[in-house]
């Protein structure tokens, strides 16, 4: 392609450059807005004018010092009254060899979930168990908040934390 | 726990807009290399275009039904990716040769797939049940290329390849997507009786002892796939794979430390016994050596032709279709980092190295993001997958490290690569759809919902 003069090259040569900046500027110009997580971090306290426009930024009300959960207990099952302390470490809960509470309970699968401490709160995570995990009567899909005194079922057990 | 505040929102016109530009960069690339080597296509550019666009746009279309929340960035960097890599393939191409048509076919056939992933999956967390399914596909898979009959032999000092009718093709890149849902859901349920805690030195804690038996495992397969296979690249990236979903699930940094001495050791070993290793570290560290240039096989010619040429290239590259790749052995595969660093220069080597980094950090998002463990797990390992092969890759081309056989994810030919990258691809997007979308709350379909009493 003769017909083709050379300055016309050039400038397509660094005008293609350009274009494969242009698609990178315009990727990280769309992420910016993505690193956000909640509004109220990136602005800071909001005003009183913005409160009154969206209601949902006021900071939340302080919560009352909640109790702590101290212990575990076993209040249905094949190992009812059962009690173990609750420190710093995760615990596995299944009929495995190897769980923190080993679960003598047919319905229950071998590593069937997993209760963690995070922050101030014990967490309460389904391993893909066959019957599923129960936190009052709802059937975890995700890591949830355990309060005290809420039921969790597994298998046949029903496991609640006590302060 | 983040509370979020902002609604989710599908972002699918952004992508719509990003995946234009997407296109017009991987046209664009084709056009410029049309204008200096009118050969190169032979007529089938308005064809081949036209293609890729239906393409991007039937994938689009699906993420808008199929995986409303997917995000919206990953598709038009892989696009840009992989259209900027069936251009420079096209220009590579002799008289005669396919390879470019080739590509384009299996880029076809894999966004195909990785659509048909999306659809028919849909929802990540039932990958898990397929755990120890997934480990016993990885082991087929990699034992494929070993056994006679549909063993393509050794193809260039490596017998990674199968036959299959008329093609061939590489059953372990398939195997780092099987191996990658392997760990992440072995992991993900049994990271607290890892986290255990064993004999502490210093600072770190080490693992107990009998718990190291996954890791020696790893080490061993990855061992055997140096020695039988002879294949370097796949052996480094299953086991570095596996280091960072084992520190990604219980954040101990003495699982990297114990992994870095192992593949220390490992590597000297190698490099004692094996021809082939050594002459790669010999032509690495002494790649300048007229006698080492010029050994066969197992010289440094390929790396130090690559340098020159992306030496010629210089800031703003030779322009497309105007340097000198064939004068580099296998400029269309292994080594086509080099021919971007001739061809587009410094400024476009690093416009590449960033789209690789941005979808890293994309995939990294979505794992952070994630509700579940296995989630979590699966998107870091397979995003850690992608930035472990192009740092392998591009650091064995600038010399930074030595050359191992992995390929760049999206633009080296080959398509077994291109097919399990694109299957990655659709794996992190549904991940991202479920970490940026609305909780859902229902559980996983298909879950029993009847009590099941197991033995």
């Amino acid at each position: 392609m003769s017909d083709i003069s050379e300055l016309t090259i050039t400038a397509l040569r660094f005008g293609f450059l350009l274009l494969l900046w242009v698609l990178i500027f315009s990727i990280v110009s769309t992420m910016r807005r993505d690193l956000v997580i909640g509004r109220k971090a990136a602005m800071g306290t909001p005003t009183a004018r913005e409160l009154r426009k969206n209601p949902e930024l006021a900071p939340a009300p302080p919560q009352p010092v909640k109790q702590q959960a101290h212990q575990l207990v076993v209040v249905e099952g094949p190992l009812k009254g059962t009690t173990l302390p609750l420190a710093a470490s995760p615990i596995l809960l299944g009929r495995a060899q190897e769980a923190t509470l080993v679960l003598e309970d047919d319905y229950a699968s071998g590593r069937h979930a997993r209760l963690f401490p995070q922050g101030s709160r014990w967490f309460i995570e389904d391993l893909g168990s066959t019957n599923g995990t129960y936190l009052a009567d709802q059937q975890l899909t995700r890591a949830l908040p355990v309060e005290l005194g809420v039921p969790v079922r597994i298998g046949k057990t029903v496991i609640e934390l006590r302060p | 726990m983040i509370l979020a505040i902002t609604a989710p929102q599908p972002r699918r016109n952004v992508e719509l807009v990003l995946l234009v530009l997407a296109l017009a960069v991987g046209i664009g690339a084709s056009a410029m290399v049309g204008l200096n080597n009118a050969t190169a296509f032979d007529g089938d550019f308005w064809f081949q275009s036209s293609l890729l666009i239906v393409a991007a746009f039937a994938f689009h279309m699906v993420l808008r039904f199929r995986a409303k929340y997917a995000d919206p960035i990953m598709l038009p960097i892989v696009v840009a990716l992989n259209g900027l890599g069936l251009a420079l393939i096209h220009r590579m191409d002799q008289p005669g040769e396919d390879t470019g048509n080739n590509q384009l076919r299996w880029t076809l056939l894999a966004m195909a797939v990785s659509i048909v992933v999306i659809w028919f999956v849909k929802d990540h967390r039932l990958l898990r049940r397929f755990t120890f399914i997934a480990l016993a596909a990885s082991a087929v898979l990699l034992v494929l290329p070993l056994v006679p009959g549909i063993s393509a032999g050794e193809v260039l000092g490596a017998s990674v390849w199968i036959r299959l009718g008329p093609m061939t093709f590489q059953p372990g890149e398939i195997a780092k997507i099987t191996l990658a849902i392997f760990f992440a859901g072995y992991l993900s349920s049994n990271r607290d009786l890892i986290l255990l805690a064993g004999r502490k030195i210093g600072p770190m804690q080490l693992p107990r002892f009998k718990d190291l038996g996954p890791m020696i495992t790893a080490w061993l397969v990855s061992i055997g796939i140096l020695v039988f296979q002879r294949d370097l690249g796949t052996s480094i990236l299953f086991f570095g794979l596996f280091i960072v979903i084992i520190y990604v699930a219980t954040s101990r940094i003495s699982w990297v430390v114990i992994g870095g001495a192992l593949i220390l050791g490992g590597g000297f070993l190698a490099s004692k016994f094996f021809s082939h290793v050594a002459f790669r570290l010999d032509s690495w560290w002494n790649a300048f050596t007229p006698e080492v240039f010029d050994r066969s096989p197992g010289g440094s010619g390929q790396i130090v032709q690559g340098l020159f040429g992306m030496a010629d290239g210089g800031l703003g590259g030779t322009g497309l279709g105007q340097g000198r790749p064939d004068l580099v052995p296998f400029a269309n595969s292994d080594m086509i980092v080099a021919l971007i660093g001739e061809e587009l220069g410094l400024v476009g080597l690093f416009a590449v190295v960033l789209l690789y980094m941005l979808l890293f950090t994309r995939g990294f998002r979505a794992a952070l993001g994630a509700r579940d463990a296995f989630g979590k797990l699966l998107a870091c390992g397979l995003s850690f997958a992608i930035a472990l092969q192009c740092f392998v890759v591009i650091g064995g081309v600038t010399r930074l490290i030595p050359l191992t056989g992995l390929t760049t994810p999206f633009l080296a030919a080959g398509g077994s690569s291109l097919l399990a990258n694109w299957i990655i691809v659709g794996l992190l997007l549904m991940i991202s759809n479920t970490a940026r979308g609305p909780v859902d709350t229902s559980p996983i379909t298909h879950a029993p919902t009847e009590a099941v009493q197991t033995s």
